[in-house]
């Protein structure tokens, strides 16, 4: 998996997905991704840790269940199961934008180049793409469309009427 | 002539460099999108929704393309473009649909971003036109035009299209989503078979606001939109519609298709709870960030000013010469003509329902020549109606005959807009990949069985609606007659339903008794009419007739004949 920033860049991630079933005492060092499930369970041992955490939703769990800890998170990890699943729209712009999340917002599952744009402009700061992807494609993907007719979970400059212009 | 018209004054939002830019940005991604595909680094499966959202569907034949008509507004030059469209790219014709667009049958998929190029040139594009994101919102086709309009539904229909283009939340919603608007009395517009339908009203101060709809569609689990609020404030028309939006991409079933849609959501979570959720998520969007701002609104409202009405039109209003020795004049007259809000001027249905001919299809010919008389008798404006007719919407009172005169030779004088032969038909078997039956030899076949002089004009106002499966693009449920293609094992049968009507107080047919064969529906057809004109009372047109009697005696007549 390659990891593309908002702005396109590739970097590398420095977060590890734990898996639900590994016990308490094998967590690593540095900073890990649980479930919303693992969090609830396992979430007084959690907190007694020293290093970021992230949390990993799935597209049915909305934003609204994890809103009173997100202080807790500096990475909220949206699934999306199928790319034609959009929930994962509103949960990004309802962390940002009803919440006021301000760390990472990160994108993975099944998504197609042409959604990142969509993504972005909801609030998500990276995605996470399969490492044969086309990353040219996928950074084109961002400046194709410069324009928009509403407003987002993103900065852009007004324009006249409901038009804005995306800042590249 | 002193009714000669230019296009420059035809109510339509005009394109500026902005809008252009972003319209060629549109059509450049998706020439990238076509070339991916065709080069296989795009599954079917993944282009798939792309292309819907352009437009483009795979159909029998293989690609066709559905173009945006925005709120069925169209300028001659718009027209004319089709026209070449159709000529270079298509069979020589087009075909409109009940959504107040334009469908291309014959497309070729390497052409479309092509198509789409031609289109941008000229302000217009396909964009959103399917998918599972805010369709194409559809309005009254009199709108700006009509005597009993309270607000003009277009410029609301243009802020909605613009604030649902390309908008990076819902363009993944579990289902496609319909907005209809009105602004009149008398709703046009169908609001209440839509997703969301709205009513733009005036407040005791004047100010507009709106009475609001959900739930509303037909398909296979139909139902008329209930009422979600009874008066939205201008300025927060586009926080609400994100919160019912929002609402329905996070709740909205998306684990099966034929639930998918808006109106199982409410139907399943019940309306107060629905309204819930929905007052809820707005009370938290509502906000500087997302209020409509009144000097938006103005700024649309300018791109919609009125033409520059002739003040000579007044002195002939009323005043019209009926060509008593032309009767073909005066039924066309009857027929065509609804009340214009500016004296001396009326709005002119112009109906693409030929007896014989296939509902909404127009020839290359046709387009071009209809243009023309737009241009020449209508400020370069014309509409595209949901019962799949088109519109001038502006014609000086003396000069209907003059037009009258021009649209016999090119096929376009049929005077019977809201009579029996002016059905709405889907595509069915002809055209299309899902249908059970034949839906267009249909609507010929029962045409034909009208066409007898004055005969139609007797029967008076009656609507037929035929849909070639359950998918009702036909909008059978709404039918005054509607008639729905079911496959008996094999065998094409046409269930039949009386007493459905849209608008105003809108309601679903109830069934008659059993299917009944292709070679039958046409003599069922008769046999309803006949019960109605032997049963009606007088100025009752059909679907009151039933109402006042029920469906019995027509089911009587319709088996007891057949048994
Ligand atoms: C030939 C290609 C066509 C196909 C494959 C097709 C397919 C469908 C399907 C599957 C639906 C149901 C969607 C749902 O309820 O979620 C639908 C609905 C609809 N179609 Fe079509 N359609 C076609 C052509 C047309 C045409 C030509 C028109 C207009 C004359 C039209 C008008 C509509 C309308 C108005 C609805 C909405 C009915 C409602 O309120 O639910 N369709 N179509
Ligand atoms: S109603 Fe059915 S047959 Fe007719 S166009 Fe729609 S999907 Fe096709």
């Amino acid at each position: 998996m390659a990891l593309l920033l908002e702005n396109g860049a590739v970097v590398t991630d420095p977060w590890t997905v734990l898996d639900d079933a590994a016990g308490s005492d094998g967590i690593p060092e540095g900073p890990v991704i649980v479930s919303l499930e693992r969090w609830q369970r396992d979430r007084a041992v959690l907190e007694l840790r020293n290093a970021p955490l992230g949390i990993r939703l799935k597209s049915h769990q909305l934003a609204g269940e994890i809103a009173a800890d997100l202080d807790r998170f500096g990475l909220v990890v949206l699934e999306l199961p199928k790319f034609r699943d959009g929930r994962a729209f509103s949960t990004a712009r309802l962390l940002r934008e009803r919440y006021g999340f301000t760390g990472e917002i990160r994108a993975t599952g099944a998504m197609i180049p042409d959604q990142f744009l969509f993504l972005v402009r909801c609030g998500v700061s990276s995605v996470e793409v399969p490492d044969n992807a086309d990353l040219a494609v996928w950074r084109h993907a961002l400046t194709e469309i410069t324009i928009a007719y509403q407003a987002a979970a993103t900065a852009d400059e007004p324009l006249s009427l409901l038009r804005r212009r995306l800042s590249p | 002539m002193t009714h000669l018209g230019s296009e420059s004054h035809a109510g339509v939002y005009r394109y500026d460099d902005v809008d252009r830019q972003f319209v060629f940005e549109r059509v450049e991604q998706f020439r990238g999108q076509v070339a991916r595909r065709l080069a296989g680094t795009l599954s079917e499966d993944e282009f798939k929704p792309l292309r819907l959202m352009n437009g483009l569907y795979h159909q029998l034949h293989g690609y066709m393309l559905r173009i945006a008509i925005p709120y069925g507004v169209l300028t001659s030059r718009q027209m004319h473009r089709l026209a070449r469209i159709a000529r270079i790219y298509d069979r020589g014709y087009g075909h409109f649909t009940t959504r107040q667009n334009l469908q291309f049958n014959w497309i070729k998929l390497a052409e479309a971003p092509d198509i789409l190029r031609e289109l941008a040139e000229v302000d217009m594009h396909a964009i959103q036109t399917s998918g599972n994101c805010v369709r194409n919102v559809t309005t009254d086709q009199f709108a700006g035009a009509a005597a009993d309009e309270v607000v003009d539904p277009r410029v609301y229909a243009e802020i909605m299209r613009q604030w649902s283009t390309l908008n990076p939340e819902f363009s993944y919603l579990p289902r496609k989503f319909k907005i209809a608007i009105t602004g009149s009395l008398t709703d046009r517009a169908a609001i209440e078979v839509h997703d969301v339908g709205l009513r733009a009203k005036r407040g005791p101060d004047g100010a507009v606001g709106f009475e609001v709809f959900v739930g509303g569609g037909l398909g296979r689990t139909p139902f008329i939109g209930k009422p979600l609020r009874d008066w939205l404030p201008e300025a927060d028309l586009l926080a609400y519609l994100d919160a019912i939006l929002r609402v329905y991409n996070q709740w909205g079933r998306r684990d099966n298709i034929y639930k998918a849609r808006i109106k199982i959501l409410v139907h399943e979570l019940g309306l107060p709870a629905l309204r819930e959720r929905v007052e809820q998520e707005f009370a938290q969007i509502r906000g500087p960030r997302y209020r409509l701002d009144p000097e938006i609104v103005a700024a649309i409202n300018d791109h919609f000013a009125a033409p520059p009405f002739a003040e000579a039109a007044v002195s002939v209003s009323g005043s019209l010469d009926r060509h008593p020795e032309l009767p073909a004049f005066g039924h066309w007259l009857e027929t065509s003509i609804t009340a214009h809000r500016q004296p001396g001027y009326a709005g002119v249905t112009i109906s693409l329902k030929p007896i014989g001919g296939i509902p909404g299809d127009l020839t290359a010919d046709q387009m071009d020549a209809v243009a023309d008389l737009a241009a020449r008798y209508s400020f370069g404006e014309l509409r595209v109606s949901h019962a799949q007719n088109l519109v001038l919407p502006h014609v000086r009172e003396d000069a209907l005959f003059d037009l009258w005169q021009a649209l016999g030779p090119i096929g376009l004088a049929t005077a019977n807009v809201g009579l029996i032969s002016d059905i709405i038909a889907c595509p069915g078997l002809d055209y299309c990949s899902l249908a059970n039956t034949r839906s267009i030899p249909l609507a010929q076949q029962i045409g034909a069985r009208f066409s007898g002089p004055g005969e139609q004009q007797n029967i008076g106002d009656l609507s037929i609606k035929i849909s070639g499966c359950i998918n009702a693009c036909g909008h059978h449920h709404v039918g005054n007659i509607g008639i729905l293609g079911v496959d008996k094992h094999g065998v094409e049968t046409f269930q039949i339903t009386i007493g459905g009507k849209v608008g105003t107080g809108a309601a679903l047919g109830a069934v008659i008794g059993p299917a009944v064969a292709f070679d039958q529906v046409a003599t069922v057809v008769e046999n309803l009419v006949a019960v109605y004109l032997e049963q009606r009372q007088a100025g009752e047109p059909f679907v009151d007739t039933v109402a006042r009697i029920g469906t019995r005696p027509f089911s009587e007549k319709v088996y007891g004949i057949a048994a």
